[in-house]
């Protein structure tokens, strides 16, 4: 039997393991998707609403642009890695370029309410679901 | 460098360590760029997530580490539908020349990039002769 410890690392690992069974679920396949691959996005329920959040480290915040219609997201901008002048390159692992990437939602979103956070290469956006769209409950008489 | 091109997607690398951790979450190995200037040996290393505070360098026997810790209470209570990434702390040691200053190394944290600049030793940087 497993030994269940209330530690913040195995909490962590049961996370990642749950991020990886939810690997490419056919959640999003619902809609039409554009553009690129860039950035790679998880996508997060949290209540009624949904959470996005992508890892998008060197862009600054003016080089980012977040658009939505309806219930497509779409994601765009540019990053780009200086060196400097007068630099010789011993290793290059990090990629520049421009992105363009838009998902269609499998659920309608309230654009006037959404927000979106960029900290620490991080880009997070808050859509909350549109409240005409939540499920009703239904009072069983 | 060309920025015009589209941008692809880099698969995040899970670090495979010597040696062993006693703990079970899984760590990735930041994309680095490594360049050197006249005076310097530049690190540029991606921790997207990482705060300032969580972020421990050390430097012993040549080997300098970078641990990178993630907040992992900022997922907490989100339920995942859709996921294409990982996440996780990262982790990434580089073997250090002597011909640079190991008392000088400073770093900067600036939208999940950590650079760390590492200045060549004196006797290292150089010189120019003049001609008489």
């Amino acid at each position: 039997m497993a030994m269940t410890l209330p530690d913040a690392f195995d909490a962590l690992s049961q996370f990642q393991q749950m991020l990886d069974s939810s690997r490419s679920s056919g959640w999003l396949d619902a809609g039409p998707s554009a553009g690129g691959a860039y950035p790679p996005l998880n996508v997060f329920r949290k209540g009624d609403d949904v959470i996005i959040i992508t890892e998008v480290p060197g862009v600054r915040k003016e080089d980012l642009q977040v658009q939505i219609k309806g219930n497509t997201v779409r994601i765009a901008g540019t990053k780009s890695v200086p060196y400097g002048e007068y630099a010789s390159v011993h290793r290059r692992e990090r990629l520049a370029g421009k992105f363009d990437r838009a998902i269609t939602l499998p659920l309608e979103v309230d654009p006037e309410k959404a927000h979106a956070e960029c900290r620490d290469g991080i880009l997070a956006l808050f859509l909350p679901r549109a409240e005409h769209d939540k499920p009703k409950s239904i009072v069983i008489s | 460098m060309a920025t015009s091109q589209a941008l692809e997607v880099q698969e995040k690398k899970e670090l495979v360590s010597k040696e062993e951790k006693t703990f079970p979450s899984r760590y990735f190995i930041p994309n680095t760029d490594i360049f050197e200037t006249e005076d310097a040996l530049i690190l540029a290393m991606e921790i997207p997530g990482v705060t300032r505070e969580n972020v421990e360098i050390n430097l012993e026997n040549d080997t300098l580490r970078v641990e990178a810790r993630i907040d992992y209470g900022n997922y907490q209570g989100l339920e995942p539908l859709y996921t294409e990434y990982n996440v996780g702390h990262f982790a990434r040691a580089f073997t250090l020349s002597r011909s640079l200053d190991q008392q000088r190394i400073s770093a900067e944290l600036a939208d999940g990039v950590l650079r760390l600049v590492l200045k060549k030793a004196q006797d290292a940087m150089p010189r120019r002769i003049t001609i008489n």
